[in-house]
């Protein structure tokens, strides 16, 4: 997700070469750039833009998942799934907190999102139909944001590169409760096993654009690169979770919905690695561009929310002003 | 009666309210608050956890916690209509929240002292998560009594929304030497109620007609609602594992 956190980034600048020259060795040191530090417009605007949509999929994603909130089968998956719902806030917190340091406020951030002009991962404009998708978010979206995350804990920017050690942490936690869900259902009746079956049907490509266009499609990629915002490729972070993925859904007795799909002996230096059939990147923009199913409901639910806590946030400013008017008189 | 139905209404409580707040999660009028009805609702459903597994061993019928909490029907659900009611907006929320936790946080911190392990045992981890419930939900009444006049307004709209509820806290059918006696908590609870809205310039309406009824499995309409979905997936599948 946090590829297509790079989509509508402006990496353009136009400071001196000195000042870009200098800016990029310690770059090139492995610094990391703390918030007081000069940097370059562009890298500044490109953080913002992708920790804003960053922290704008965490909590955009809490709402296919707390979908299932009031529906979950047992007390323990119950529990389980509210701790991980509110574990992706509490991921929303900690990046619009490190965006912040970049000298953009929560709530820009927070209009941006709900006027459409900022963008979340795609992925989230997907419904969620059955209890197994519960599973097959975990193992497949957290297991691609993973991927994704891992090389983030090395982004240049040390706020965010911190925020992404805590996050990986817990999504890790995630995964496995995900994979674990789908494990029981694959072994439970065939009513299971079927739901877990569309599940990864209906998931498995759009996890697959999590990690954003091809490379040569890429069109900010390169400066992020450079900067060392961004440390792998979208198709060598996509390669590895295929690779990783495949075995995995093989053990669940699950079959991946793509009939290209092969092994190729000579990939990865010898070691082998999978190659995936055509992605339909016609959906991928339809979706990114408002088009998905879920597009409208989402936005609508944070903008309900956003709205409806609105008297909320301003009795509370209200109370803290005339509390503090008291103390002052007294 | 049977310290089984004793603690399946404490169970119920729990996690009918645990539920009711679930329902915010990702629709809270900011981050944080949404990350602490998650916390409450996780709380809650920690304790309810316990006292249905307890309740099962007590029954002896070889049932689960699940069993317990998805296939029984309204009528056999037996908490009190007040962690029934619906969301309502914010203030209805904490105005609820701040009604259940001034009555739980004396009754755990009085079972403490009970001569039953578990229940002293849930009482010791309980009493300290209610007492942050009761500082939490209380702060927001006062701030919400005493922010703006839209504010104020939907607090007084709540409380004599959810007034014919309070009183049914302090009622059981079971009555049981193992647990507080519920009855005793009314004057710590009125005591709590009256410190916070005078703290928030809120008025305590005249007694109305209390509602009762969710002690003998006589509910409103709303929590057959809230049961449906909660109970389709182990009603749909029998028997399967989840």
């Amino acid at each position: 997700m946090y590829s297509q956190g790079l989509i509508g980034a402006d990496g353009s600048t136009n400071e001196t070469e000195e000042f870009l020259a200098a800016f990029q060795a310690r770059i090139d040191a492995e610094e990391k750039i703390e918030p007081n530090d000069p940097m370059p417009a562009g890298y500044r605007r490109t953080l913002v833009r992708q920790i804003g949509q960053h922290a704008h999929s965490e909590i955009v994603g809490m709402l296919p998942e707390g979908n299932w909130n009031t529906r979950a089968p047992s007390l323990k998956r119950k529990a389980a799934l509210l701790a991980k719902v509110q574990d992706e806030g509490g991921h929303g917190l900690y990046l619009y907190s490190a965006a912040e340091t970049l000298g953009v406020s929560r709530e820009q951030m927070t209009e941006e999102l709900i006027s459409g002009k900022a963008k979340y991962s795609s992925i989230f404009n997907y419904p969620t139909l059955n209890w197994a998708d519960m599973g097959a978010v975990g193992w497949l979206v957290d297991g691609a944001a993973i991927m994704n995350q891992i090389a983030l804990c090395r982004c240049s920017y040390g706020p965010y590169a911190r925020a992404m050690i805590r996050v990986c942490a817990e999504e890790s936690f995630h995964q496995r409760q995900g994979y674990e869900i789908m494990l029981t259902m694959c072994n439970g009746t065939k009513a299971q096993k079927d739901m877990a079956q569309d599940a990864l049907n209906r998931l498995w490509w759009p996890a697959l654009m999590m990690f954003g266009p091809h490379d040569g499609d890429s069109a900010h990629s390169e400066q992020s690169m450079k900067w060392k915002i961004k440390r792998f490729s979208n198709d060598a972070l996509r390669n590895k979770f295929i690779n990783a993925t495949v075995p995995q859904a093989e053990f669940l007795g699950l079959t991946i919905p793509d009939p290209d799909l092969n092994w190729d002996d000579t990939l990865n230096n010898g070691a082998g690695g999978y190659v995936h059939g055509p992605i339909d990147w016609d959906e991928f923009w339809r979706v990114v561009n408002g088009d998905g199913v879920m597009n409208r409901e989402r936005l609508a639910a944070r903008k309900r929310a956003h709205d409806d806590g609105a008297w909320v946030r301003e009795a509370a400013l209200a109370h803290a002003e005339k509390r503090a008017a008291r103390m002052a008189a007294e | 009666m049977s310290l089984y139905q004793a603690v399946l209404e404490l169970a119920d409580d729990h996690l009918i309210l645990s539920h009711r707040l679930s329902e915010w999660c990702g629709h809270g009028p900011m981050l944080e608050e949404d990350l602490a009805l998650s916390n409450m609702a996780l709380d809650l459903l920690g304790s309810a956890r316990t006292l249905f597994s307890y309740a099962a061993v007590l029954e002896g019928k070889n049932r689960s916690e699940d069993d317990l909490a998805y296939l029984r029907s309204e009528r056999e659900y037996f908490n009190c209509l007040l962690v029934e009611r619906p969301n309502g907006d914010f203030s209805c929320t904490m105005l609820r929240q701040f009604y259940f936790a001034a009555f739980m946080e004396p009754f755990w911190q009085a079972a403490l002292g009970s001569s039953d392990a578990v229940i002293s045992g849930v009482a010791g981890k309980a009493v300290k998560e209610m007492a942050y419930h009761l500082r939490h939900a209380g702060e927001w009444v006062v701030r919400l009594g005493d922010g703006t006049d839209v504010s104020r307004a939907k607090m007084q709209a709540a409380i004599n929304d959810l007034h014919p509820y309070w009183e049914e806290l302090f009622t059981t059918q079971t009555a049981n030497d193992a647990l507080p006696d519920r009855a005793e908590i009314r004057t710590q609870w009125e005591a709590s109620v009256k410190s916070v809205f005078v703290q928030a310039g809120l008025a305590f309406p005249d007694p109305v007609h209390a509602q009762q009824g969710g002690r003998i499995g006589e509910h409103g309409e709303t929590l057959g609602h809230m049961l449906a979905p909660m109970q389709y997936l182990q009603r749909a599948h029998p028997g399967a594992v989840w």
